[in-house]
């Protein structure tokens, strides 16, 4: 079964493949790198033709990846466990630093409670590891008002901010 | 103080909401305990030895009256009538129900309180100095400052996941009463070179297993860019400090590791591209936060000495010496801040019953326009008293067990909870401090010995901050009993300095008469006027060490 996801606070099939899933001959038009494979085999994706997409461990550095993002239409920010937090501060340099404008994706350990602070730094996309998707959208309106500035992108939240 | 407009409200209803849907998934077993943990953690809500133990968050330490008339009501009708006051100048409740936390946080909230960030991987309260605002030579009062961090900081999006714990702490005065030292960012209020106000930023200070004094990473920051210089260390430790290891988490390591130099750079180069963004503070919003914190309506009074001029008074000794411990200057003549003792003997230090909270609301209503303070010593403050009403205050407090004249002495320790409560302990310290009271009950003698900090942690996490005490003692677990060790010549204020240990840990029953045997080489050896602390450093170790361990204790 295709995959599931949230995507712009509505519940949506996945039309992005990691190249681990992708079959004899391709086939997918959008297609999700490891940060190693991007490296190595980059223009090789490139010359291939539709989207090309990228994981960001929590080791990796934005400023390493700033250069490829305008071949990048889709960026993954990975979250191994439930007490990492490097993807937060690496979503909103993606947006605010380096104006990246694609999808930006939360995989691994991500539940539903994490997802009000996600998308205030501006993720816009999420592989819910819980819950079920219709009434995870709930959790975008957590919070109306916030004190400090982020990505909010459409999130509705009045800023409180002296 | 800080009132709520009608979005903070709205933000702490909304946690309310948000906190009680989790315990109710939890409790349906739509999360399992690991899911729920990562969820209550964030919300004070511990699971303890005997019962879930909940810190509520007073920002900085200041109450209303109202506030504390609240946190005495809850104390009575979900706990066992009495709260334990912290060193982040919280407060913890030991025996709440789980399923009735969030009626305590709807209770809270309709005073304006909360227990959001009060436990977790994130910023935790912002602590200050307790005599903020009234104190004759501070700078400039660091509570509208703190209050900006505060708002900055809660539910902050990016720093929710930190690597570890993150305690700020602010001053504004030259002395230190909020041991910004031993914090991962201490932020002093200094003078710059053309004489304007602004910060002296520190960080990499802590406690616990590594226990590191701060250091300078700015020596001026202009004060409209307080919030953005703190993103900029936030942000650089979010991403840098270690997640592998939690004995190495905190920014201290980071720090240590980077070298300060290399952080300085670091932290500099992420400010340069934030500065001057969405947070830097405008002069009119600095002004409104400070009018929150504008004097109260102070009367034109003469200055008086109440046990020196009123004759009535002069007499009674027990007032004379509460009124010389447990008073403070105040910059404004005619006014004394009132500590009240949280120390008394035979009660855990921090403690208060509900009955008492209830009473002191009622006492700051009449006395000190109706608000109070928490001092990270672990008492309360009445920070605005008029001296001519000290002597009946005294009254009042003393009948309530609240005048214990010890503030500052040995027996105004600092304590955690210990064994008795904590999950993490291996050690009590609740009956320890007991043990020490018994010892030490002779007020004459604590006068004679003069200003000792003594405190005491049940374990390597270092709540009751034993390595900065001028006698620090810490629980350890020796085969499983407890064993105390300690150190001396640590001090908190602006010249911190690590304790050293004296030797060997020493059994429960011996703390006693190991702490006699410092104080009588204190007592033999000083010099006039001179401070344990002082002596200490004089001396060094070896005669305290040697007194010690020179003959064994008769058990």
């Amino acid at each position: 079964m295709p995959r599931q996801l949230l995507r712009d606070r509505q519940a949506v099939e996945d039309d992005w493949r990691y190249a681990g899933e992708l079959g004899e001959g391709g086939g997918a038009d959008a297609v999700i790198l490891s940060f190693d494979q991007w490296r190595r085999e980059r223009a090789a994706w490139m010359a291939r033709p539709g989207r090309l997409g990228l994981v960001l461990l929590p080791e990796h550095k934005v400023e390493q990846l700033a250069p490829d993002l305008p071949h990048l239409s889709l960026v993954a920010c990975s979250f191994p466990g439930p007490a990492e937090g490097r993807g937060y501060t690496q979503g909103r340099l993606l947006r605010e630093r380096y104006g990246f404008q694609g999808e930006l994706r939360a995989v691994g350990y991500v539940r539903t409670d994490q997802l009000f602070f996600l998308a205030r730094c501006g993720f816009n996309s999420f592989e819910l590891a819980d819950g079920d998707l219709a009434s995870a959208t709930a959790a975008f309106s957590t919070f109306t008002a916030a004190y400090q500035p982020a990505n909010d992108r459409g999130l509705g939240v009045k800023l409180q901010h002296p | 103080m800080y009132r709520y407009d009608t979005t903070d409200k709205s933000l702490v209803m909304e946690r309310v909401a948000q906190f009680r849907d989790q315990t109710r998934r939890f409790l349906a077993g739509e999360l399992s305990d690991d899911e729920f943990r990562h969820l209550r953690l964030r919300n004070g809500l511990y699971l303890q030895r005997h019962a879930p133990m909940l810190r509520v968050a007073i920002p900085y330490g200041l109450l209303s009256s109202n506030q504390l008339r609240t946190l005495g009501r809850i104390a009575r009708r979900y706990d066992r009538g009495y709260g334990h006051f912290t060193t982040r100048q919280n407060i913890q409740y030991n025996w709440p129900k789980l399923e009735q936390v969030p009626d305590i946080l709807a209770e809270l909230a309709e005073v304006e309180m909360h227990a959001i960030q009060t436990s977790g991987n994130c910023i935790r309260n912002t602590t200050s100095d307790h005599l903020a605002g009234v104190t004759p030579n501070e700078l400039e009062d660091p509570r509208p400052w703190c209050e900006l961090i505060r708002q900055w900081s809660t539910f902050h999006p990016e720093f929710a996941y930190l690597p570890r714990k993150f305690k700020i702490a602010v001053t504004g005065a030259p002395e230190d009463r909020a041991a910004s030292l031993v914090h991962d960012v201490g932020v002093h209020i200094v003078r710059g070179p053309d004489g304007q106000l602004g910060f002296e930023m520190l960080a990499g200070g802590g406690l616990g297993r590594t226990p590191i004094i701060g250091q300078v990473v700015r020596e001026f920051l202009p004060r409209e860019h307080l919030l953005s210089y703190l993103e900029a260390i936030l942000r650089v430790y979010n991403l840098e400090g270690r997640r592998d290891n939690l004995t190495k988490a905190r920014i201290k390591i980071l720090v240590r590791s980077l070298g300060i130099e290399e952080f300085k750079r670091r932290v500099e180069a992420e400010w340069a591209s934030i500065r001057d963004g969405g947070l830097a503070l405008d002069a009119r919003e600095i002004e409104r936060m400070r009018g929150f914190f504008a004097p109260p309506a102070y009367r034109q009074l003469p200055d008086l000495d109440p046990p020196a001029e009123v004759d009535a008074i002069a007499k009674n000794a027990e007032f004379r010496a509460w009124y010389r411990y447990n008073t403070v200057a105040h910059k404004v003549p005619g006014y004394r801040a009132v500590y009240i003792s949280l120390k008394k003997p035979d009660v855990a230090p921090g403690d208060a019953t509900d009955v008492q909270m209830e009473l002191l609301a009622d006492l700051s209503d009449r006395y000190s326009f109706g608000e109070i303070r928490v001092t990270h010593t672990q008492n309360l403050l009445f920070a605005d008293v008029e001296q001519g009403s000290t002597f009946a205050l005294w009254q009042t407090l003393r009948a309530a067990g609240l005048a214990t004249p010890n503030i500052g002495t040995l027996t105004d320790m600092i304590c955690c909870p210990g064994l008795d409560f904590c999950s993490l302990a291996n050690a009590g310290s609740i009956e320890v401090a007991k043990i020490i009271n018994e010892r030490f009950e002779d007020l004459d003698y604590l006068y004679d010995l003069g200003e000792i900090d003594l405190k005491m942690s049940g374990c390597m996490n270092a709540c009751g901050h034993h390595h900065v005490g001028n006698i620090g003692i810490l629980g350890v677990d020796k085969g499983g009993e407890e064993w105390y060790q300690i150190t001396i010549g640590g001090a908190a204020g602006a010249d911190a300095s690590l304790g050293t240990v004296i030797g060997p840990s020493v059994s429960k029953a011996h703390v006693p008469e190991t702490l006699a045997r410092l104080l009588e080489v204190y007592v033999e050896l000083r010099e006039p006027e001179e401070r344990f602390l002082d002596a200490v450093r004089r001396l060094g170790i070896k005669p305290f060490k040697e007194r010690v361990y020179a003959a064994p204790v008769a058990a």
